[in-house]
């Protein structure tokens, strides 16, 4: 998959289809100007002129409640015009084809198309067909990418924590059917972080995730030792196929975030989960409610950065 | 042409604005210039009321040219701009447009009773029906005009020339 799709001949952000390649300095640039969108939004007025008259189409493939929701506030607040489109439910049923959809929207003139598809690469398929002045982010392909999950994760981890260049940060759970697992590493890498680790049962970790510069473990109790950063993934059990699990309480027993487990951590490690969560499964809700759950705050910091997203893209 | 030194400047434009304050008026500087300009402006005139600082890039009208601003930093109006009085800063006011966009965004705060304006230096070629009830130094200027800090800290103005 081409990534240097997304930054355009002038070195600007073009399109936002993966966290990978991305150079640290984008990073950087994405997560300081959510900060400022940060206090845009406990304003009176929570809205800024930046992008009136723009057409934002949100294109959900596949369903999706908060991502969906945080991209419409996100781009309502930037006043502009959002529409929703829940593809799966009309056109793709009547037998349209990706590019078709996307073809009548542009000629509705849209501005920007913010995708999410079950299949790895659609955002990266729009963004080749579309005009060079529309623009694409990715809101999560298949397994492959979810780009701005993971900069709303960076965006909490730094204000919690400021740096990344000390850290010891472990993702725990289905790391094979995460692409927001793929676009943390990405990220976390990129952005410096020294110690990656990856915890999950042989089965939910895809072989040669090394290379990836992460470090494996199978053992929940050996992985949390030291860590500052737990970011815990969601069980995808409608994108498991066969058995890959003997079942959700013994993955609770050995993989679930208990207080008793989340005490190996660092006294002030914080705890991350990008929703929905499946209490009881891969985290205890005293851990979820938990002083040391950030849960909350990173849906709040999602909306400033996917407008920082939506604004840098709109004027590349 | 040689400038005055940029100190003198500042003192006249304190000195300027002194008799005309009421102790409840509250500073707001624009990024980046203006915010220096608000600092000393706010010790030198013994202000208690807590100073803002506004970061116009999502207001700007040219955003559609340009794009965003690739250093924005929040904008901090630690009061409530309802009902207050507000003396806005900035460096330089030349076509207007950026004092135009401060005030937008400072009406996102909430109404405020009035809102006068302070500048160091005014170039004139305005663009817009906006003017500075206090000014350090009004000129016709041809060149770009920039406010900067020295290495020593202290604010200084720089001719650059076209």
């Amino acid at each position: 998959m081409q990534n240097n799709r997304q930054i355009n001949k002038n070195g600007e952000l073009q399109h936002l289809l993966t966290i990978e390649g991305l150079p640290a300095s984008m990073l950087h640039h994405i997560l300081d100007t959510a900060e400022s969108f940060v206090s845009v939004t406990e304003r009176e007025v929570k809205k800024v002129p930046l992008l009136r008259g723009k057409a934002i189409f949100n294109l959900f493939f596949e369903p999706s409640t908060r991502t969906r929701t945080t991209f419409e506030i996100a781009a309502k607040r930037l006043s502009a015009d959002v529409i929703n489109l829940n593809i799966g439910a009309s056109s793709q049923s009547k037998g349209e084809t990706l590019l078709d959809t996307v073809n009548n929207l542009s000629a509705m003139h849209a501005d920007m198309f913010i995708v999410r598809h079950a299949q790895s690469g659609a955002a990266h398929l729009i963004a080749s067909h579309v005009a060079p002045e529309i623009h694409v982010v990715n809101a999560g392909d298949g397994r492959h990418a979810h780009p701005t999950q993971a900069l709303l994760d960076m965006y909490t981890i730094r204000h919690f924590k400021q740096h990344f260049h000390e850290l010891k940060v472990a993702i725990v759970g289905d790391i094979m059917h995460s692409r927001v697992a793929r676009s943390q590493i990405h990220a976390l890498t990129t952005l410096g972080v020294p110690e990656v680790r990856v915890i999950a049962p042989k089965t939910l970790l895809p072989k040669g995730v090394e290379h990836l510069g992460v470090h494996p473990y199978h053992d929940l109790s050996k992985g949390l030792k030291d860590v500052d950063v737990l970011l815990m993934l969601r069980l995808q059990n409608e994108r498991m196929q066969g058995a890959l699990l003997p079942s959700a309480q013994e993955y609770f027993k050995y993989y679930g975030l208990t207080p008793e487990k989340l005490a190996l951590a660092k006294p002030d490690a914080i705890v991350m989960h990008p929703g929905p969560m499946n209490r009881g499964i891969e985290i205890d809700s005293s851990v979820a409610d938990g002083p040391q759950s950030v849960i909350l705050p990173q849906v709040t910091f999602g909306i400033a950065v996917r407008m920082a997203v939506m604004s840098i893209l709109a004027g590349s | 042409m040689e400038l005055p030194q940029t100190r003198e400047i500042v003192e006249k434009l304190a000195k300027e604005i002194r008799p005309a304050l009421s102790a409840e008026v509250f500073i707001v500087g624009i990024h980046t210039g203006g915010a220096w300009l608000a600092e000393e402006l706010h010790d030198m005139l013994g202000l208690s009321t807590p100073l803002g600082t506004l970061d116009i890039s999502f207001y700007r009208d040219d955003f559609e040219r340009i794009g965003l601003h690739p250093e924005v930093k929040p904008s901090d109006i630690p009061f409530d701009v309802d009902g207050a009085d507000i003396l806005l800063v900035d460096d330089v006011l030349y076509t207007g447009r950026t004092v135009r966009a401060a005030i937008n965004e400072l009406f996102d705060y909430g109404r405020p009773a009035s809102i006068r304006l302070a500048v160091l230096v005014d170039r004139g070629g305005r663009e817009l029906p906006i003017e500075a009830g206090f000014a350090g130094i009004r000129l016709d200027l041809r060149e770009q005009i920039d406010l900067l800090k020295n290495e020593k800290g202290e604010l200084e103005l720089r001719l650059r020339p076209k």
